[in-house]
């Protein structure tokens, strides 16, 4: 009945690098339905964050089609495609160089809703404060500069930032892997809260199969820039069939707790 | 500890802003301690200095004030330098950044104007261009300018080139930000430290740049300049050499000002980048 | 047991835009020769200002109070030849424009006293000992040659060059990915054993800690917050804190978050 929110088929983009042609992504199709998260896992080289960058337009494919909320996504440019961004937002891993060194919390939540035309001048402060309130922040951070404040609280801007245009699908980039753990959890939770109450599905790419188990619906293994196996997270990452897939679950550390009591 | 007395306990640059600001409180004060036109006759002729406490750098071949035309001079010097400056690194951080960012053909066509600028010694450029277009203050600022842009404007594109690849940049074209405003307002506030550092070194050469055409009759002819002391005094260089020494001291002060003091500024951001 | 390293009362201050942070405070903790221990922590926990601190490469403008001793040895150990230290970017480490063979060779000649050719060879076994696949192409390489998990067999080789008594390995893993990490976490164990190395691994990760070390001592804001045999540590933690990172960690079978149900509508 209706087709998904994101189809990405026989996606390809090759580099060329002294003389040879490495494909990074190798003709890659998946899709994204709205309201899910797919997690994109695979060692690095495998072609993740290029595919990441592939579907933000940031840089352009040598082959393949991205169908996006029913339209050509690859076909837009210029002010069409700058208005479609609004749709399909981006959180980096390092929060820190995400942002523009000399930017305040205020500018960075400002510029999405002034690009969009989405909040007048008059209105932005009362919409920022209320981004910021939603990532569960305080409304005072928005004078603040970017460098003043902690990594985790810069991380939750990156997320207010990418959902102000109101997006229908969030690219996450390893957008938890340079926090700290305790902090890891909270920003976690605040994405599966936003997605369940603004429905925004998510492409969570992650070497981490843990955090993946956490928060995936569906997963894709990449390796050499194909998919070597893909389907549900929780059945993936219980019984590997590729290669690639049992030695990403038997290289991942495991903690074995016994319970409290029978502890000496 | 603030950048400003980490500026005052470098000694250089202390020595440098002293200078500096004797400078520009000599350009400041000119028209109140010396009203009236500085090309005036104010005394008898060729009066050596510290003879007359009225004139106490003494007069010139026509009996102008010598101290006078010095402080006016300093007001020429001072607004052609910094006038020049400020419109080469407002050119070069421009094209620089242009090229820079925009990469392709755009980058290709920039640079190798640049390159045409730069292989034509920015002196001669400028003589010529004030030869046709005729000396006015207007005319000298955009004659030195248009030797000078090309050293910013390759800094800013170096810089921009490293910094366009850098995350801040994609996401600011994730969430859809036009690209001149990406370029202009993300990027080249960012590549503007080492752009400016040159600043100092582009001040002193315009200041220089400025006295030479004066020198050799090519500045504003309604305006004292020391360069044109200078070529003033070269006539009588024999009996009355503090002509051309007393402004030729002037111009060797403020140059080495100049540079101090922007030493200082860049040793100040320099330490506080490793501190970070 | 010997006792290769005793702190006391360790504390170390940095000093940053005028005012002073204490990175470390009053910390003391024994390490047994041949053990192996896991420092763990978050960001700001200190964890890594210990490290060098023991390794004697805290910068100079830190202020150090406390003592660093060395039962058992009449000097003060040597960097590089009694300490193997291996940092978290190999590429910051190695010198881009010299060949890996000569880096080794380099800390073999200085502090083993050996001749150029010896040193070379000595490079080549340590080579084949960090498992690189081609050791004689290996030793003519240039970092920017080499993947991250080779450069950082590599800098691990230099590490152990002189047969250092202890090997120090700060966040050695972190910048890899999990399967390299797995691999470099394998290598260091192997080579600890062979060599009957001391091993101090500081870590973000307290699984991966867990399987490394046999004592596992957690950092927080310069404060060591509990220090115990793994088994206590991870089974029977006294400390909230440490409970809280237990808890904090998630793995394979992490499950979904508490909402995270079912397949999207």
């Amino acid at each position: 009945m209706s087709s998904p929110l994101l189809a990405v088929s026989e996606l390809t983009k090759r580099y060329r690098r002294g003389g040879q042609t490495i494909a990074a992504v190798d003709g890659i199709s998946f899709h994204i339905e709205p309201a899910e998260t797919l997690a994109l896992a695979g060692p690095s080289g495998s072609g993740k964050s290029t595919i990441a960058r592939l579907l933000l337009r940031l840089i352009e494919p040598d082959a393949g089609h991205i169908e996006f909320e029913g339209g050509d996504f690859l076909s837009l440019n210029g002010a069409a495609l700058r208005a479609r961004r609004a749709r399909l937002q981006m959180v980096f891993q390092d929060p820190l160089a995400a942002f523009n060194p000399r930017a305040t919390v205020a500018r960075v939540l400002g510029d999405p809703l002034r690009v969009h035309g989405i909040a007048s001048r008059r209105e932005r402060p009362r919409r920022i404060a209320a981004l910021l309130e939603r990532v569960g922040l305080s409304a005072d951070l928005a004078t603040r500069a970017i460098h003043e404040i902690s990594g985790g609280q810069r991380q939750r801007i990156a997320i207010a930032r990418a959902i102000a245009t109101k997006p229908s699908l969030v690219v996450l980039d390893e957008a938890v892997s340079a926090l700290d753990v305790s902090v890891r959890g909270q920003i976690l939770q605040l994405l599966l809260d936003l997605q369940r109450e603004e429905r925004i599905a998510y492409l969570f790419i992650s070497h981490d199969l843990g955090v993946i188990s956490a928060i995936a619906h569906r997963i894709a293994i990449l390796d050499a820039g194909r998919i070597a196996e893909s389907g549900d997270a929780r059945a993936v990452i219980d019984a590997p069939q590729s290669a690639i897939g049992k030695a990403l679950v038997a290289a991942t550390p495991k903690l074995t707790r016994t319970s409290m009591h029978d502890a000496s | 500890m603030n950048p400003l007395r980490r500026f005052l306990g470098t000694p250089e640059a202390v020595a440098g802003a002293i200078i500096l600001i004797a400078l520009f409180a000599m350009a400041l004060t000119a028209p109140l301690i010396f009203p009236g036109d500085p090309q005036a006759i104010a005394g008898p002729a060729l009066l050596p200095p510290f003879q007359d406490w009225l004139l106490p750098l003494g007069t010139d071949r026509l009996g102008r004030d010598v101290t006078a035309e010095l402080f006016h001079g300093a007001r020429t010097s001072l607004a052609v330098g910094l006038a020049a400056a400020a419109a080469a690194l407002v050119i070069g951080a421009v094209v620089g950044t242009l090229a820079g960012f925009a990469g392709g053909l755009v980058d290709e066509v920039l640079m190798r104007v640049t390159d045409a600028f730069q292989t034509v010694p920015s002196f001669l450029l400028a003589l010529a261009f004030v030869s046709i277009v005729g000396p006015s203050l207007g005319v000298v600022v955009a004659a030195i300018a248009l030797g000078a842009w090309t050293g910013p404007a390759r800094v800013a594109r170096a810089e921009v080139l490293s910094i366009r690849e850098r995350d801040f940049v994609a996401s600011a074209r994730v969430i859809g930000m036009h690209p001149l405003e990406i370029a202009f307002r993300e990027v080249l506030p960012n590549a503007l430290p080492p752009v400016l550092a040159l600043s100092s070194v582009i001040v002193a050469a315009a200041i220089l740049t400025e006295a030479a055409l004066s020198f050799l009759g090519l500045g504003d002819p309604n305006r004292v300049t020391w360069g044109g002391m200078i070529a003033e005094g070269r006539a009588v260089l024999r009996t009355a050499p503090f002509l051309s020494i007393v402004p030729g001291i002037a111009l060797v002060l403020t140059v080495l000002g100049v540079y101090l003091a922007g030493e200082g500024v860049v040793e100040t951001t320099a330490v506080r980048r490793s501190l970070s | 047991m010997t006792v290769l390293l005793s702190v006391r009362d360790l504390t170390v201050t940095y000093r940053r835009d005028g005012s002073e942070v204490a990175a470390l405070k009053h910390i003391s903790i024994d390490v047994a020769a041949g053990e192996r221990v896991a420092i763990i922590g978050e960001s700001g926990s200190g964890k890594s200002t210990l490290a060098l601190a023991i390794a004697g490469l805290l910068p100079q403008s830190s202020r150090i109070e406390g003592r660093i001793d060395w039962p058992g040895r009449n000097h003060a150990p040597i960097g590089g030849r009694d300490i193997g230290f291996v940092f978290q970017d190999p590429s910051a480490s190695l010198d881009p424009v010299m060949a890996v063979g000569k880096q080794i060779a380099e800390v073999a000649h200085t502090h083993l006293g050996l001749g150029w050719s010896a040193a070379y060879a000595k490079a080549k076994t340590l080579l084949e000992r960090v498992r690189l696949p081609d050791p004689d192409v290996a030793l003519r390489a240039y970092p920017h040659q080499l993947s991250g998990g080779q450069k950082q067999r590599v800098a691990i080789a230099a590490a152990i060059a002189a047969g250092p008594k202890l090997l120090i390995a700060d966040e050695a893993t972190s910048a890899l990915d999990t399967i390299v990490q797995a691999e470099i976490a394998a290598l260091i164990r192997q080579l600890v054993a062979e060599d009957g190395m001391t091993l101090l691994f500081v870590s973000h990760d307290i699984a991966l800690a867990a399987e490394l070390a046999e004592r596992i001592a957690v950092f927080r804001h310069g404060d060591l917050v509990e220090i115990g045999t793994t088994a206590q540590v991870v089974n029977t933690p006294r400390n909230a804190y440490t409970r809280a990172l237990l808890d904090a960690h998630l793995g394979l079978d992490a499950g979904p978050m508490p909402w995270r149900t079912g397949t999207p509508a």
